[in-house]
């Protein structure tokens, strides 16, 4: 990316306690919280036309029932948040893009109005969501016609430009967004004829075949996958077959569905791009940034939070995540919290089933009395147990009768109990067989 | 007697509930539930089953093409469709606020539809 040195004399520099880049969930939340806890000089800049990101084109009901105890559409979450933001007069700029953050938090960002600017942080919130795995992702073979969309825009054009990418509809993937666009286009006249899911299990939320799926007889069919894409023009159809377990079709097991539109539910993907410019070290299994208790990265003073530190099911955990990452930026730069003072940091260690947690690692002394540890595991288990093992020393063994990887799992680790552990040298979280 | 097995929708959880019924359409026992939300979308669920709708309408003079809007309290189950279709070709006119009833007794189920975002009028 431009890092634009040879200009930097010439641009504007303004000075700013605290930046947060993204005016969505994340965002909102992270900075309500960070103005709470003393932070004045602050900004948030977001690149679409209004605050609030996905949630505006999420307007199906079920937000917001843990944080405010009420069943609510994703537009009036998001309003919720952005009237606090506004209610505490913390300033933000709207069709603005952030094109670089760099390693000592100057964050270059461009906008209509004011042109290129540079942004001097002393501490900087990532909280730029995700983005859809695209067609590119798959491999799959076939044509390259009109009407293969992501369910993400196939879900921004019906509800927010009004426009319907199709009538007969086949959607591969069982991610949350395409349930919800099944339904969706089902209420507004399309037929669904069929969801395929790659995995013998959904990706989605139980719920969300429910009442999406169920409630309207749409067929999920599991360990099924497109691999081939019939139209030259126009998606006219595709051919669906079924997957061994090592996601290779069976031949004998092919059906032509004819469809003119295919949408694409099969993952999100944190959008790190300026992540990666500024430095911060990404972890393989999430795509998001690193983070310690205080969901820090290896840069000093750079946080992150919501889908760009890993991908959720529930807005109410984005806005509780990006609370305390708000939180520690201000203690951050309030200075409370001194910059590496050399504490002992303990590594969380996935293992036996569970894919990574959110944090990585844990200082201690930083962290507060009690500290949510957030994971995903990697397969369907039923009647098992998390286990939390400070070295050898379980002290966590939870019973849970089903677990899967599309619903994300929380431990919740205790000060006290990891101060009182002697030369604690790193913590195992596990699945453990009843 | 009879047992259903269900999943909650009241909330992402999505709690496996299971609800007993004496066979006379009479509910002996729910359990598995986590809340009372839960017990309550069962009993629901087995008599009456019922949903909230989303969906969006034009707005006329809008900052934004679309308002989006639900159904005040749930209806019933059939009558999703048919609300969804009256709705087809409503348009409103800017400003919208939450909250605003965009149309009165939905297909006949005495529910509202109201606006569930903000949509400032455009300043020309």
């Amino acid at each position: 990316m431009l890092r634009l040195k040879y200009q930097e004399e010439k641009i504007m520099q303004k000075n700013y306690d605290l930046v947060i880049v993204g005016g969505g969930p994340a965002g909102l939340a992270a900075a309500e919280a960070a103005r709470k806890n003393g932070i004045e000089n602050m900004i948030i800049l977001e690149r679409d036309k209004e605050l609030g990101g996905i949630l505006n084109q999420c307007i199906h009901n079920g937000f917001g029932l843990h944080t405010f105890k009420e069943e609510l559409t994703g537009p009036e979450y998001a309003q919720r948040f952005i009237d606090r933001v506004k209610e505490l007069d913390i300033p933000y700029k709207l069709n603005t893009m952030v094109m670089d953050i760099s390693e000592d938090k100057k964050v270059t960002i461009m906008n209509r109005e004011e042109g290129l600017q540079v942004l001097q942080a002393r501490a900087v919130v990532l909280a730029m969501g995700c983005r859809e795995r695209p067609r590119g992702a798959l491999n799959i073979p076939g044509g390259r016609p009109a009407g293969i969309y992501s369910a993400g825009t196939a879900q921004r054009l019906v509800n927010m430009e009004g426009f319907m990418p199709g009538r007969e509809v086949v959607i591969l993937g069982s991610g949350d967004i395409g349930l919800i666009m099944a339904r969706r286009m089902t209420l507004e006249g399309a037929k669904v004829k069929v969801v395929a899911e790659l995995m013998p299990y959904s990706g989605g939320l139980k719920r969300n075949i429910v009442q999406c799926l169920d409630d309207f007889g749409i067929p999920l069919k599991l360990s099924h996958t497109v691999i081939d894409i019939d139209g030259k023009d126009r998606v006219k159809g595709i051919t669906l077959a079924q997957v061994d377990g090592r996601g290779k079709p069976i031949p004998g097991t092919e059906e032509y569905y004819s469809c003119d539109a295919l949408l694409l539910s099969v993952g999100l993907i944190p959008e790190n791009e300026l992540s990666k410019e500024a430095g911060v070290e990404l972890s393989a299994v999430t795509s998001g940034p690193v983070v310690n208790e205080s969901l820090e990265t290896n840069i000093p003073g750079v946080f992150a939070c919501g889908n760009v530190l890993h991908v959720h099911d529930l807005v109410d955990f984005v806005s509780e995540e990006a609370a305390a990452a708000g939180k520690n930026a201000a203690k951050y730069i309030l200075g409370n919290a001194d910059t590496d003072s050399g504490e002992k940091v303990i590594p969380i260690i996935p293992t036996s089933g569970v894919r990574y947690t959110v944090p990585a690692n844990i200082r201690v002394e930083k962290m507060e009395e009690q500290l949510k540890v957030r994971f995903r595991v990697g397969a369907v288990y039923s009647k098992c147990y998390v286990s939390v093992y400070l070295d050898e020393e379980r002290i966590i063994h939870r019973k849970r009768p089903v677990m899967a990887p599309g619903e994300m799992e929380e431990i919740l680790l205790k000060k006290e109990q990891l101060q009182e552990h002697e030369g604690l040298a790193q913590i195992t979280v596990k699945i453990e067989e009843a | 007697m009879n047992k259903t097995e269900l999943t909650c929708i009241g909330c992402p959880m999505g709690c496996a509930v299971t609800v007993e019924m004496d066979g006379k359409g009479g509910i002996t026992g729910v359990t598995g539930h986590t809340c009372k939300r839960g017990e309550d979308y069962a009993r629901k669920e087995v008599t009456n089953p019922t949903r909230i709708v989303t969906s969006t309408v034009m707005v006329e003079g809008g900052a934004l093409e679309m308002v989006s809007v639900k159904t005040k309290s749930d209806i019933p189950k059939g009558k999703m469709a048919e609300c969804v279709d009256s709705l087809r070709g409503v348009c409103v006119k800017a400003p919208v606020h939450i909250g605003d009833v965009i149309a009165a007794d939905i297909a006949g189920t005495g529910v509202d539809i109201v606006a569930t975002k903000e949509v400032p009028a455009l300043v020309p």
